[in-house]
């Protein structure tokens, strides 16, 4: 089992979403986030003084996938989410040791 | 109790008696100026206590909406009780009025001809205590984010015993030594903006800066709160201003008409010149000039044609911005929501602009300004504003001094951090 944590931009949460309810996910977890990489912040103005504003409000989206799902949920994901310009976001994939459905106590991929 | 009783029964027929024989009550009249008082309230509950609450940060939201709203129970009674006697009591060497009025004895249905002759003593009255209610409430503006609820309470009566109801006397009772000069203040420029204007700036000195002033980001938490606000302060600054026509005529129309119009003209030329100086025209730039403007044309309202209306506004707008983005940051003093650059300084263009464009074809009651004549109204002009200014700037720091050694008048520093929500009130604006 792996975990895909990708951090997109917010206006393209309708799209990856759609993309992934067609390669039949189970599950996401969606959090509202803030943050920065190469994209860096905005600035902003209130009565004439600039303020830099360092972190950008972003969506993170979590899903659990069995191995073998784990390339095809990447790739739907950096498919819907890209727009080509700087502050796309990124995925990052780690392996998960087990998992637990809390109603049935089924264990690992039955779980998901 | 038989004496208390028949004395009692004296004062009802005497009552009825005045009824009977006092000055006629005018119907339209008196039914603007209650409408008019009901405006000047909006203005501050809740459209201040909004316009303040959405520049602050969120832990402060509810802190900040309190102040506004305290300020109107706390001074309604103290009107009741003391202030309006003081204000528009019998005159005293120019300077207070007496005790006469003390729980408002006799203020009642009848007209008082010093003041208004068509309509209940008592409609002139309220229509007043609205403003004494706003002018310490604007004050707010000036230490938000860091003061003491307690300390707050008891600086807003202390200031509006012992600033806001001798500086009402001085401009508008009767033999006050203001309005004997002959200086004009159509609507409370000098009495609410520039008294205000000045207390704010003692105060911002006196508390000091926020912590992580100028080192934190503390942008507006939520502006549509601010602009709900500024809209509603428009809107009740038509019974500010026409209402203190105290009369359903031509002036108040007058009034109106000039205070929508620097309303507009300031709203545009603020927008235009953060537009300029920042390169973007912002919301919180063009609700922040609206105010400017209304705050201008206030001493004006009654005296000026529409087209010097334009003038005031666009001057107000530029002039404004300028001490909030440029004077602020030179001078470094943390005027949290510019109370003092956007009254103090807006008041205080108001009166001299008072001074240039007043015109006896407006109002006959009025005076001609320099640019109708006469250079004698703005040298009174000048009189007044410096007189108000020194006088609530002194008044307001030793107040302050005395509260701070008593009470204290800042939260703590941790308290600080957390929020005023929290630790002034146990409460929390939003659950998320």
């Amino acid at each position: 089992m792996k975990k895909v944590e990708a951090i997109i931009k917010p206006f393209k949460l309708d799209e990856v979403k759609k993309a992934l309810g067609e390669l039949n996910i189970e599950g996401m977890t969606v959090t509202e986030v803030k943050g920065f990489g190469r994209q860096k912040g905005h600035s902003e103005i209130y009565r004439g003084a600039e303020y830099m504003v360092d972190f950008l409000p972003k969506v993170k989206i979590e899903v659990v996938t069995s191995d073998e799902m784990t390339p095809k949920v990447v790739a739907a994901i950096t498919e819907a989410a890209r727009t080509g310009k700087i502050g796309d976001g990124k995925i990052f994939i780690t392996p998960v040791d087990d998992g637990v459905r809390i109603r049935t106590g089924e264990r690992g991929t039955d779980a998901l | 109790m038989l004496k208390l009783f028949s004395a009692f029964l004296i004062c009802l027929v005497s009552a009825t008696n005045a009824l009977a024989d006092g000055p006629a009550v005018d119907t339209g009249d008196t039914a603007w100026v209650l409408i008019s008082t009901a405006l000047v309230l909006l203005m501050t509950a809740p459209g201040l206590a909004l316009f303040y609450s959405g520049m602050v940060r969120r832990k402060n939201v509810l802190g900040t909406l309190m102040q506004s709203f305290a300020v109107l129970c706390v001074v309604s009674i103290q009107w009741v009780l003391i202030g309006y006697s003081l204000s528009f009591g019998p005159d005293r060497l120019g300077l207070i009025g007496g005790f006469e009025f003390f729980g408002l004895s006799g203020v009642g249905q009848d007209p008082n001809p010093d003041y208004s002759a068509t309509i209940p003593h008592q409609a002139f009255m309220l229509f007043q205590m609205m403003f004494a209610v706003i002018t310490p409430a604007l004050i707010a503006g000036a230490f938000a984010e860091r003061m003491k609820f307690s300390a707050f309470l008891v600086f807003t009566l202390l200031w509006t015993t012992l600033v806001y109801d001798p500086l009402a006397h001085w401009v508008w009772g009767v033999g006050g030594w203001l309005r004997v000069l002959g200086a004009l203040d159509f609507a409370g420029g000098a009495v609410v903006h520039i008294s205000s204007g000045a207390a704010a700036l003692a105060a911002a000195l006196t508390l000091g800066k926020r912590k992580g002033y100028l080192t934190e980001i503390m942008p507006p938490h939520n502006l549509p709160l601010t602009v709900i606000g500024a809209g509603l302060l428009w809107f009740g600054w038509f019974g500010f201003n026409a209402g203190s026509a105290l009369g359903a005529n031509g002036l108040a129309a007058t009034a109106f008409l000039t205070t929508n119009t620097a309303a507009a003209g300031a709203g545009l030329s603020w927008m235009a010149a953060e537009w300029l100086h920042r390169g973007k025209p912002t919301l919180l730039g063009l609700a922040s000039g609206l105010v400017a403007g209304l705050v201008a044309i206030t001493p004006a309202a009654g005296f000026v044609s529409p087209l010097s209306s334009i003038i005031i506004g666009l001057a107000a707008g530029v002039i404004c911005y300028l001490s909030v983005a440029i004077m602020k940051p030179l001078f470094g003093y943390d005027d949290s929501l510019d109370a003092f650059g956007i009254h103090g300084v807006g008041g205080i263009l108001g009166a001299v602009a008072t001074g240039l464009f007043a015109t006896t074809v407006v109002n006959t009651a009025g005076a001609d300004g320099l640019f109708s004549g006469s250079g004698a109204l703005l040298g009174k002009q000048l009189i007044a504003i410096g007189a108000c200014f020194l006088y609530s700037f002194t008044i307001s720091l030793v107040i302050l001094k005395a509260i701070d050694m008593v009470m204290g008048l800042r939260v703590a520093k941790d308290d600080e951090v957390q929020g005023l929500d929290i630790t002034q009130h146990s409460e929390s604006g939003y659950s998320l």
